[in-house]
């Protein structure tokens, strides 16, 4: 199989990510004081722009108008079981790797109205629902949340069963990104091949330096913004001081998944005895899921109006550690906290290859941090490997 | 007439057939369906059902494809969305999304014998095959029905199953745990009827549909046989919401059941089939 993408993604390197056909277009400088210029232009079009915030000590995006709102010297420090901010005299704007909330849930909602229906004397009638997002530009977001993307667009666009909702919210989304140079300690893209540079899937990319933020097009669309502020090209030596952030930020990694395709051995290894050893711990919140950035589950409801005339068809984010998930005839398939882990692991990691040609993570380290008792899936998939299957 | 994955289609009940205590059939029409137009859909197929504020459920499309206008869903009345389906009246309606999946391997069966075997209480995808196969019996050769009941009673549609077995080159064997006198059904379970037919595997076809136990031990019975695993097609059941491969109830390893499935080739499934979590 090829393993091209479990490669680190560097783009100022010799490697490039998966998928890029071109090498980008030659970046741009932007100064620090210049960069609110760039969020003004990000918000032409009507768009509203979404960025990093710190709300109740942690990173989220929510709407944002001023650079001066971004988290400035911020870092997260983050281990099995805990996240927390610290405040640094960094000038560094995006000197934080992520928060529990990826980019998904401004593609994929939380919650969502699928369609509507009445009830008349003539019968039933349903409406889809047709409302538009709106336009939306998203600055901060990492090479892993877009390598999840891309996993999020093979699921929910597959032929012939397009989602409407996520092709709406999608084509409304402008996304610029921002290489990673500060990982925290639960990372690991650089094993799984989706960052710690941002690939595919960008209209813009930033790179920030100390001096200031490097600019590079991945759509046409990006190179028209980055066009219209008629900056000067990037110099030698602020290429090279990427390509060096990017590599720090590499090495950095000390967690990893294997670099090869994970399928046969997790399904070869369905009995094995460490999956117990893991129920044990796994308090199945589902918190893993919430967060992650590529599951896909979600509930479908009915929201009847108090009449019982009119009802709304509603589609909310679920998990497979919830009991009823797996719910056959009143009775569930997995009916242990052991299959119901089982499960996420080896969809994630070994069924994703069979669905969509690639493991389903992309190495954020989000299900490690936001685990209540600090289960670490890098520690459990070598604990299963450890033994031949 | 399109599928319909996402936005249900308003279905009106025409009929409502009781089977047995607790299994019905309703038989529905689309009224927007214009002129001779019919409701295309593969025997195995299933639509989502939903009544009106009470939610979705799949249920599997028990009439043959080549039906006029009507299309059945025959029906358990087990859980929340069912017992308040059964409530509907004629004139009734109710939304349908589908039909979704893969259905049976009609066209492979096509020229060959085929074996059916099915447990359980009213395993409609299987009766959608036997109706199909007997409506162009000509194209198939010798048909072989199995089934396995808990009691005498659980056989609904017995006078089918008498019928079916009145036709040229057909075996209908039929078992109960608990036969109750029935001098025509045997005392035991499917897989111990396997002693009283006559299955030629050269040149034939299995079909199995039931409890996925039952379906286990007869797929070893039909292997010890001869039969080939590529030869074996089973029709499965996991939770299913969407319909279409979105919400990810019904995955079994890899596999999306209601867009994979839910009938399978059973060497495609044969990794996680009867692993308990999957
Ligand atoms: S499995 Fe964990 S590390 Fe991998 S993408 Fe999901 S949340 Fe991130
Ligand atoms: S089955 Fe579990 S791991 Fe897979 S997408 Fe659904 S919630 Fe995520
Ligand atoms: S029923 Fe939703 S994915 Fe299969």
């Amino acid at each position: 199989m090829d393993q091209a993408w479990s490669r680190p993604v560097h783009l100022y390197g010799v490697e490039r990510p998966r998928g890029s056909k071109t090498v980008p277009s030659t970046p741009v400088f932007l100064p620090p004081d210049s960069l609110q210029r760039l969020l003004d232009s990000l918000r032409g079009s009507g768009r509203q722009l979404m960025g990093p915030l710190v709300r109740d000590g942690a990173i989220v995006f929510d709407r944002i108008e001023n650079a001066a709102e971004l988290p400035r010297g911020m870092r997260d420090i983050q281990s099995p079981g805990s996240y927390r901010l610290e405040q640094s005299d960094s000038p560094r704007l995006f000197a934080w790797a992520n928060g529990p909330q990826a980019l998904k849930p401004m593609t994929f909602a939380p919650e969502e109205v699928l369609w509507q229906v009445v009830r008349d004397d003539s019968g039933l009638h349903f409406e889809p629902q047709a409302s538009t997002p709106a336009p939306t530009a998203v600055i901060g977001v990492r090479g892993c949340d877009l390598a999840a993307l891309q996993l999020q667009k093979a699921h929910f666009l597959q032929e012939g069963a397009e989602d409407p909702a996520f092709q709406r919210r999608l084509d409304k989304l402008l996304i610029v990104a921002v290489d990673c140079s500060h990982p925290a300690d639960t990372c690991f893209c650089a094993s799984t091949g989706d960052g710690p540079d941002a690939g595919p899937g960008h209209d813009i990319a930033l790179t920030e330096l100390d001096e200031g933020f490097l600019l590079r097009a991945g759509s046409p669309q990006g190179q028209e913004i980055i066009d219209s502020l008629a900056l000067p090209p990037a110099s030698t030596a602020q290429l090279q001081a990427a390509a060096e952030s990017s590599r720090g930020a590499s090495d950095a990694q000390t967690r990893k998944l294997p670099a090869t395709d994970l399928r046969d051995a997790l399904f070869a290894r369905q009995d094995h005895p460490h999956w117990a050893a893991v129920a044990e711990r796994c308090l199945a919140c589902g918190n893993c899921t919430a967060v992650c950035p590529s599951c896909f589950c979600s509930a479908y409801e009915p929201r009847p109006s108090l009449d019982g005339a009119e009802s709304e068809q509603v589609r909310l984010w679920d998990s497979c550690f919830s009991f009823e998930h797996s719910n056959l005839h009143g009775h569930p398939v997995r009916d242990d906290i052991r299959l119901r882990y089982r499960q996420w692991l080896t969809h994630k990691l070994a069924g994703w290859h069979d669905q969509y040609g690639r493991s389903g993570c992309t190495g954020c380290g989000r299900c490690i941090s936001w685990c209540p008792v600090g289960i670490d899936l890098t520690e459990e998939v070598a604990s299963l490997l450890e033994e031949p299957a | 007439m399109n599928m319909h994955t996402t936005l249900p289609m308003p279905a009106q009940v025409k009929e409502r057939i009781q089977e047995s205590a607790d299994i019905f059939t309703l038989r529905l029409q689309y009224p927007d369906l214009a002129g001779d137009q019919r409701y295309a859909f593969a025997p195995g197929q299933f639509n989502m059902l939903y009544l009106h504020g009470v939610g979705e459920v799949a249920i599997s499309i028990v009439s043959d494809p080549q039906d006029e206008r009507l299309f059945d869903h025959t029906i358990r009345a087990v859980g929340r969305v069912t017992r308040g389906m059964s409530q509907l009246k004629e004139g009734d309606w109710v939304g349908v999304r589908g039909p979704f999946g893969v259905g049976w391997p009609l066209a492979e069966a096509e020229g060959k014998d085929v074996v059916i075997i099915t447990g359980g209480l009213g395993c409609a995808p299987v009766v959608a095959v036997i109706n199909y196969i007997f409506r162009r019996r000509e194209r198939f050769g010798q048909v072989t029905i199995m089934q396995g009941v808990k009691h005498r009673e659980d056989l609904i549609w017995r006078e089918r199953y008498d019928q079916w077995a009145q036709q040229p080159d057909t075996t209908v064997a039929l078992a109960a745990d608990n036969p109750e006198q029935d001098q025509s059904l045997f005392s035991g379970n499917v897989v111990q009827l396997f002693d009283r037919v006559d299955l030629q595997p050269d040149n034939a076809v299995a079909m199995l549909c039931g409890p996925e136990i039952m379906m286990k031990y007869a797929i070893e019975a039909l292997m010890q046989r001869g039969f080939p695993d590529t030869r074996l097609w089973v029709s499965m059941e996991r939770n299913m919401q969407c319909g279409n491969g979105l919400c990810g109830h019904c995955q079994m390893g890899p596999l999306f059941v209601c867009r994979d499935g839910p009938v399978f080739r059973y060497d495609r499934i044969a990794e996680w089939f009867f692993r308990k979590g999957f």
